[in-house]
């Protein structure tokens, strides 16, 4: 038993409903009570689908337990049938029914039904959202792909964009737009838009394009060893990785043609010299493994910024996140409890998140920016305009992403020089972020000791302390404690402040 | 005393009532927790289940809007499956553990899930076990939200019923009102009851667990939500006696609510005039602002809060609307009653759910608003419906007369901004 917040993942059935959802001619029978269909306001809320998800709970209350739930799910299945003409269903169990063990796909196996049926086997009290999604995915391949013929010019699958994906709808139509450029075709792209019988197809493809391998791996691993096709490593976020992407493309294919690269602005953004105020800012990243890894290589190579420190919340992928975290010199934080990221980004103080919706809000309870870049999401998450991570455009949208949250550039040299000034002070915030400068309301600024710290700042020191650029300043006061701490200095003078910044000048 | 009339061509409360056994579209008990942490502000709700439960108050709470709320899911894994023994002891020990962190803590509940009860957890033994060990600080409770036994705001309907037993004994004449409102409303309900010069008047849920509220064999009491059958069966095993009433949304079902009140205590029909004409004129008005969206429009009910034949009653006698279909989770006569006996006939009636056959005949009547869940509202918009989610009308303040005119603009909204957008070509 485990205390729990707010989760990073939902049940695995969550995740089959994002392979459902996804696609089209495929049903869901869900053998769930009725409070598990809040599942469908993430799909029809949250990314604002015009559809109900195709999926059919039983909704069986405690009266029906003593009786015939069995009963129950299978109606539910033959209504669903009926009504809704699906090409193939999914069958399986929340956690609920879980329990009481009335197996839905053997039931489902027995009415005769004239369609593939397929068994869903998700345990909910071991596994979560992302399993569930790759799992299903998994079962609809292996049991509705047929052996076939290659196609005769280069073709690719695109494997693991689902419903409620970070902005898989976009990436899709980035890289299926490179591959195009690349004189390669998407043979199918799966789950998102698939049906079935498109399932069925995927073996004519030469090779499989993996873009999400939380919901998709597995899929691309089956494929590999039963079709012979070989899938792509290298998740294109960034413009190194869509490099090493494109490369990973043509050795499988054969195919030489390079894409169009004339719309990548990130580099010339990033070397320009408005950017010189990007380097070495401290980014903390967290998020799925997938996502983490991209960024923090776009966050180092691409941006300029310094990895503070990352981490993930799906375990499968731990261990290539721990090695990244490794080279790039930071520990790793693997975790499912918030609480545990909150408290590693008090710790880091970074000067910006890059996360989830959870790092988001921590951001702003500790007063840190944060962009989004993975999974769970939230609305706004879904934005109207066109706005990919992967691909060449994906790569200006991130330095868009990334810079925003921060006062950059000249406003923040004219913010540092013009710093005593009544409306133009540090806790103005970002112009371009609308919300209404503060007057600044003069005060003895008393700093909070930070638990555990003896050390106390001499009113010099603290004057000084307050000409230093607020976006560093808590770094700088962290520092000269931590400095003080360690040499036994229990008064901070202004000589210390100095020591100490010399001491972690890089 | 101030008489709101029934219907010229009769009432709802003997119309036939359709019967559905079918999927269920709608939250579970748990959901309650959101607003029922708010009002109780020393209570922790701990939602003993699985991540599906945790993930739904979730997606309900919007994430994370309150950096540690005062409720949280102990999800049970496989090991806690396996013995029983185990469980209780992990049970323990988490309790123990959160309790010791949040000092602020004064009662904690058990939430049941379905998880759970199916694997028959027995949390009424646990809250027991845990009371003694934890007294006289924090006082356990348990109840269950599960969806396997509660719906939506059948919740705090469970959860209210669980702190009846547990209320001091008194032997005063007073009045009791049974249902979370927002402070707001309270106060204002408080100020209403008082002018009127009844009293004293307790709340259940109290605000904090010391505050007065008790029960006894002179206790008579009000339902301020229309959901709330097993407190209205525990207040009246406790001895307590209710006032039925239709509920008080809008100028009439306040003025209905408060005047059986008045009855029950003999406040004089003068008194009742003076303190209640000022804020029904001002209610009227109000109402009648939205009234000119409203009026004339039809409107369908899908099942989700069980306030759906209240507010059925609200817009159709006092804005004006029709209702094609009016759906509940349950009715019961003891609380719907008087409410059925003031909606006008004509709606199909409906108790219970079959969420495909019911959109079939959405769509086949295309009212003018379609008030349903969450889950529906999108689809049914892409069909060229208008809707309102009902899950706002438990988180808004929409009870007493100076919200009559804000609960008849929450539906009056969704109309006006499909008039007012323009999203085709100008030609
Ligand atoms: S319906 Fe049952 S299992 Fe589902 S969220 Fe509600 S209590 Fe938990
Ligand atoms: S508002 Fe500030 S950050 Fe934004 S463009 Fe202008 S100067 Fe640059």
């Amino acid at each position: 038993m485990k205390l729990s917040v707010w989760t990073y993942e939902g049940p695995p059935h969550v995740g089959a409903m994002r392979v459902a959802t996804a696609m089209k001619g495929l049903h869901y029978v869900l053998h769930a009570p009725q409070g598990d269909t809040y599942a469908d306001l993430l799909f029809t809320m949250i990314e604002r689908r015009n559809h109900r998800p195709p999926v059919t709970y039983t909704t069986f209350q405690a009266r029906d337990l003593g009786a015939d739930t069995a009963g129950l799910f299978k109606s539910a299945c033959q209504e669903a049938v009926d009504r809704f003409a699906p090409e193939a269903i999914i069958v399986g169990a929340s956690c609920t029914a879980e329990l009481i063990q009335d197996d839905p796909g053997g039931l489902a196996e027995t009415m005769g039904l004239s369609i593939p049926v397929i068994p869903l086997e998700l345990p909910s009290y071991q596994r979560k959202e992302c399993f569930g999604a790759d799992e299903t995915f998994y079962q609809l391949v292996k049991a509705l792909a047929r052996p076939q013929e290659r196609t005769a010019r280069p073709t690719v699958n695109i494997l693991g964009p689902t419903a409620l994906g970070f902005r898989h709808r976009d990436d899709v139509e980035e890289i299926t737009g490179l591959l195009a450029d690349m004189g390669i075709e998407v043979n199918v792209c799966a789950p998102l838009n698939a049906r079935p019988a498109d399932l069925a197809r995927l073996p004519a493809a030469h090779a499989n394009v993996l873009l999400y391998p939380e919901t998709g791996e597995s899929a691309a691993r089956w494929l590999e060893k039963e079709h012979g096709q070989p899938y792509t490593k290298t998740v294109p976020i960034g413009v190194g990785a869509t490099r090493d992407f494109i490369a990973e493309v043509q050795s499988l294919t054969g195919v030489t043609t390079q894409p169009d690269a004339s719309r990548l602005r990130l580099p010339w953004w990033s070397a320009s010299v408005d950017s010189t105020y990007l380097t070495g800012k401290r980014v903390f990243l967290f998020g799925d493994a997938t996502h983490v890894m991209a960024m923090a290589r776009v966050a180092r190579d691409e941006m300029g910024f310094e990895v503070a420190g990352m981490g993930c919340y799906n375990r499968e992928f731990a261990r290539p996140l721990r090695k990244m975290a490794k080279d790039y010199g930071v520990e790793a934080l693997i975790t499912e409890d918030y609480l545990d990221v909150e408290a590693e980004i008090e710790r880091l103080a970074p000067e910006m998140i890059l996360g989830t919706q959870m790092e988001r809000h921590i951001g702003k309870r500790l007063g840190i920016p944060c962009a989004v870049i993975s999974s769970p999401v939230h609305v706004q998450d879904f934005p109207a305009r066109y706005s990919p991570v992967m691909g060449f455009e994906g790569a200006n949208v991130l330095f868009d992403t990334l810079v925003h949250p921060l006062v950059m550039g000249l406003e923040e040299h004219l913010l540092h020089m013009f710093r005593e000034d009544f409306e133009f002070h540090d806790d103005a915030g970002p112009s371009h972020h609308g919300a209404k400068a503060t007057p600044r309301v003069e005060q003895a600024d008393t700093p909070e000791a930070p638990a555990g710290v003896t050390v106390t700042w001499l009113p010099a020191a603290e004057k000084e302390l307050k000409k230093i650029p607020f976006f560093v300043r808590g770094k700088a006061r962290r520092n000269t404690e931590l400095f003080a701490a360690e040499r036994g200095t229990s008064e901070i003078s202004v000589d210390t402040l100095y020591e100490a910044k010399a001491h972690y000048a890089r | 005393m101030t008489h709101v009339p029934p219907p010229p061509q009769g009432g709802c409360r003997s119309a036939p009532v359709l019967k559905e056994r079918g999927q269920r579209e709608v939250f579970c008990g748990l959901t309650g927790i959101i607003w029922l942490h708010r009002k109780m502000q020393d209570a922790f709700f701990l939602v003993v289940g699985s991540r599906t439960c945790a993930h739904l108050l979730q997606s309900a709470a919007g994430v994370m809007i309150f950096a540690e709320p005062r409720f949280g899911t102990a999800i049970l894994e496989e090991t806690d499956l396996a013995g029983m023994a185990d469980a209780h002891a992990e049970l323990d020990r988490e309790v123990a553990r959160l309790l010791s962190r949040r000092p602020d803590i004064r009662q904690l509940f058990l939430v049941g899930s379905c998880p759970s009860e199916v694997i028959k957890l027995d949390l009424a033994k646990a809250a027991e076990r845990l009371t003694q060990e934890h007294a006289p600080h924090v006082r356990v409770l348990n109840y269950s939200g599960s969806g396997i036994e509660t719906t939506f705001t059948e919740g705090e309907d469970a959860c209210l019923a669980a702190m009846v037993p547990v209320l001091p004994r008194t032997e005063a004449r007073e009045l009791l009102v049974a249902g979370a409102l927002p402070d707001v409303v309270e106060d204002q309900m408080m100020g209403l009851l008082a002018d009127l010069g009844i009293g004293p008047v307790r709340l259940l849920p109290a605000r904090r667990v010391d505050e007065e509220t008790a029960i006894g064999p002179n206790t008579v009491f009000a339902l301020a939500q229309p959901f709330l059958g097993e407190t209205h069966a525990a207040l009246t095993r406790a001895g307590a006696r209710h006032i039925p009433a239709p509920f008080p949304f809008g100028e009439e079902g306040t003025t209905a609510w408060l005047s059986a009140i008045a009855a029950e205590f003999g406040v004089s029909k003068d008194r009742f005039e003076e303190v209640t004409a000022a804020p029904r004129v001002r209610a009227r008005k109000a109402v009648a602002a939205a009234a000119e969206t409203l009026s004339g429009k039809s409107a369908f009910f899908f099942p989700d809060s069980q306030m759906e034949i209240s507010l059925a009653r609200f817009l159709t006698r006092e804005c004006g609307m029709n209702a094609t279909e009016v759906a509940q989770p349950y009715i019961r006569d003891a609380l719907h009653g008087p409410e059925l006996d003031l909606l006008p006939a004509g709606p199909r009636i409906a108790e219970g759910q079959d969420v495909d056959r019911q959109l079939d005949r959405a769509l086949a009547d295309r009212p003018d608003l379609t008030i349903c869940g969450l889950g529906l509202a999108n689809p049914l918009e892409a069909e060229g419906l208008t809707t309102k989610w009902a899950i706002e009308l438990v988180f808004t303040p929409v009870h007493f007369y100076e919200q009559a005119g804000d609960l008849a603009a929450l539906f009056a909204r969704p109309l006006r901004r499909k008039e007012r957008l323009r999203l085709e070509a100008a030609e």
